[in-house]
This record gives structure tokens, sequence and C-alpha cells, in this order.
């Protein structure tokens, strides 16, 4: 609870209404869940792919990734998997980090690095599933 | 970050028993009471009372008030109906928010742990500050807004939409729900929590209100809202046997519906 001395002589409910509602939270809370929808069937997918693929040659790895709906799947799978992943973290910041700006940093750093972290590995796929 | 444990002032020190058992007897039974003084500038104490189950009625509160009566006049709680209607006792028994007035003492076994609801400021002893949550309950507005000219006779409603008021109209707003919900916890100043979002609903569902948008606009928010994660503690805890979890979700499947 926020103590009642940070605030002066605001009343309860000036703080309560504080800045307003932000208008917004209703299209992260729904592209959580049908992210994670869609996540269900695909890393069922990918874990019996990786578990086919555990004694494979690497060259039948790199066949196995030449295929274009093998290429398709994982590069969506990746996609959903990190922006799943920002969005909870995200929604773990807002429970648990009071402090305005260190949960916007937070956020900041863990959207950059899921970014990042996607784009490398989307890279990876296409050379692999472009290469010779 | 959110508080895992308790500052050091309000961490919980033995108290002081109070026996009233004597040779004749038959059934006794312990009591261990938070209790706070503000005025004494000391941690809060667990007080032990050990008392006649003879000497009282059946339910919890009125072992409170036959403590308060003939034991330690110093007890403060806050009780008015002892039938469940008024939400004066919420308070938290046996490890779970309920109201005194409906909880036999014979359902708990062995001592009867009694604190405030949980993570609220506390002003003495089972007195809970509620000043907050009631300038929550403000905030949304708890009372039918038309736009349509007041008509001259009652607004009529079918039984159809009547029934939908139904597990709604009966919270008696004792805050057992918010308080043993982690989310209110831990962001109480921003998160309405279960028991107003259950009242938002309620108006929210009222087939004569016509502020349904501007409702929905003051609840669409990352805190007021969707701190909701399905806990589902304010259902299992709430003394009157209503699903605040399940008004909770109905919002949310408004806020996707008017955005479809």
């Amino acid at each position: 609870m926020a103590s009642t001395s940070d605030n002066g002589f605001r009343t309860r409910l000036g703080r309560v209404r504080g800045l307003g509602s932000a208008k917004s939270g209703g299209a992260h809370w729904l592209a959580y869940r049908m992210v994670a929808a869609l996540l269900t069937p695909l890393t069922v997918w990918f874990l019996v792919s990786v578990v086919r693929l555990a004694k494979a040659e690497h060259a039948d790895a790199i066949a196995w990734l030449h295929q274009p709906v093998h290429a398709v799947l994982l590069l969506v799978t990746l996609i959903a998997t990190f922006h799943h992943a920002a969005y909870g973290m995200r929604e773990v910041y807002e429970d648990y980090i009071h402090g305005k700006l260190a949960r916007l940093v937070a956020i900041g750093l863990t959207n950059g690095a899921a970014i990042l972290l996607a784009a490398a590995s989307v890279f990876a796929v296409l050379k692999i599933a472009f290469g010779a | 970050m959110a508080e895992f444990s308790l500052p050091a002032n309000s961490k919980v020190h033995a108290g002081k028993t109070t026996s009233v058992k004597t040779s004749a007897t038959k059934r006794a039974k312990t009591f261990r009471i938070y209790r706070y003084d503000p005025d004494k500038g000391s941690n809060p104490t667990e007080d032990r009372y050990e008392i006649d189950l003879d000497k009282c009625g059946p339910m919890v509160l009125d072992a409170l008030i036959h403590i308060k009566n003939d034991i330690d006049s110093t007890l403060t709680f806050r009780r008015s109906c002892r039938e469940g209607i008024c939400g004066s006792c919420a308070m938290n028994i046996d490890g779970r928010n309920t109201l005194a007035c409906l909880k036999a003492i014979e359902d708990v076994k062995g001592d009867v742990k009694i604190y405030p609801l949980p993570h609220m400021p506390v002003v003495k002893d089972l007195v809970p500050d509620l000043n907050t949550i009631y300038a929550q309950y403000t905030s949304i507005k708890p009372w039918l807004q038309s736009q349509s000219p007041a008509p001259s006779r009652e607004r009529l409603q079918s039984p159809e939409e009547r029934e939908k008021l139904d597990g709604l109209y009966e919270c008696i707003l004792c805050f057992c729900c918010s308080t043993s919900c982690p989310s209110y916890w831990w962001n109480g100043d921003k998160y309405l929590g279960p028991a107003i979002l259950l009242q938002a609903y309620r108006w929210i569902a009222d087939s004569r209100d016509e502020m349904t948008g501007e409702r929905l606009d003051n609840l669409e928010d990352p805190f007021r809202l969707y701190r909701c994660h399905t806990i589902m503690n304010c259902t299992q805890t709430c003394p009157k046997g209503l699903n605040p979890a399940k008004a909770i979700a109905e919002i949310k499947k408004l806020m996707v519906a008017r955005a479809a």
C-alpha cells in the first residue's frame, strides 16, 4: 500500500483517480493470450522435431531446415516465443517493481534483448534455409 | 519492489496470555489474537485468551464479544449486524479471510488465530484502514448513470435483465476478497482489486445503466484491471459465496468485444 505521507494533503480519491486510466492494456492482454495459444501446438511440433533430429547427422539437420515448411514454422515459433517471453516478463515487472523508472528500464531492456535475440535467431534460420 | 516480509516495526511478537479456565470449564478454547495499539509505539503482539466456550455463542464473533465484554475491554474490532450482511467483522481467521459472525468456532481445529485483513494499514488491533479501498469504490461511480431524461416512473427491467445482477448485488463490501489477492497486496494503490471490480461489473451489467462505455474506459488500464492474473483467492475466500474472478473475466471479455 502507498503510504499516506508521500502524497501530502491530496485526498484518497484524488490519489486513486491519479492520472486517470491509461485506456490501454486490452490489446496487450489479448495478444499475450493469442500468442500463447499459437505457441501451444508450435512448441509441441518444435520439441518433437528436435527429439527426432537428436541423433541425426549435421547434413540431415541442414536438409530438414531447407524444407520451406520447417523453416517457416521455426521462424514463427521463434518470433512468437520471444514475443511471449517479453510480454510475460513485462507482467512480472509490473507486478513486482514499484519504482516507475526501474520498471521502465527493466521493460525496455527486456524488449531490446528480445528483439535482438529474435533478430539473431531469425537471421540464423534464414541463413541455413537459403544456404547451399 | 514488492514487500515479501514485514517491516521491522510490524513484526508480531509474543503477547500476554489471559486464562479464565477453571476446574469447572468443560470446553476450553484458546484464541490467539493480533493486537496493535498505535499509542504504545511498540510492535504488534499476538495475545492468547483461554476462554470457556460455554460462556459464549457458537461463532468466532461471539467469542470476540465475550472477550471484550468479560475479559479484556481493550480488544478492538468492528462488528455490527452479526449475521453476515454488514461486512464489518471481516478478518483473517485460521489463515483465511472471512466474516467472524459466519465462522463457527467448532470449524477451527486447535487454537483460533485471528488477524486483521492482510496487507492493509492497521488502525488498531483487528481494525484495518479502509479509506483507500473506499476511495477506489467511489472512483468507479457505484450508482446508476443515464443520459436519457429521468422517467416519471420506475426504470423498467425484464426478469432476464435482472437475473444478470444475481451473484453481484449480494456483495457486502467486506473486502475479504481484495485483501486475499496477492496482486492487490503488491499494487493496491493502483489495482482496483476483486471487490471493486465486481462492483464495477455490477453497474456494467445493469441494463438500466447507460454509461457502460465510460465505465469500461475508466477500467481499461494495465494496473486498474489487468493486474488480475486469475489467482482465484477472491472466489475461494468470499464469505458470501460470490465469484469476483468471473466478474473480472466478464469485464476483460467486454474489453475484447468492444475492440473486435
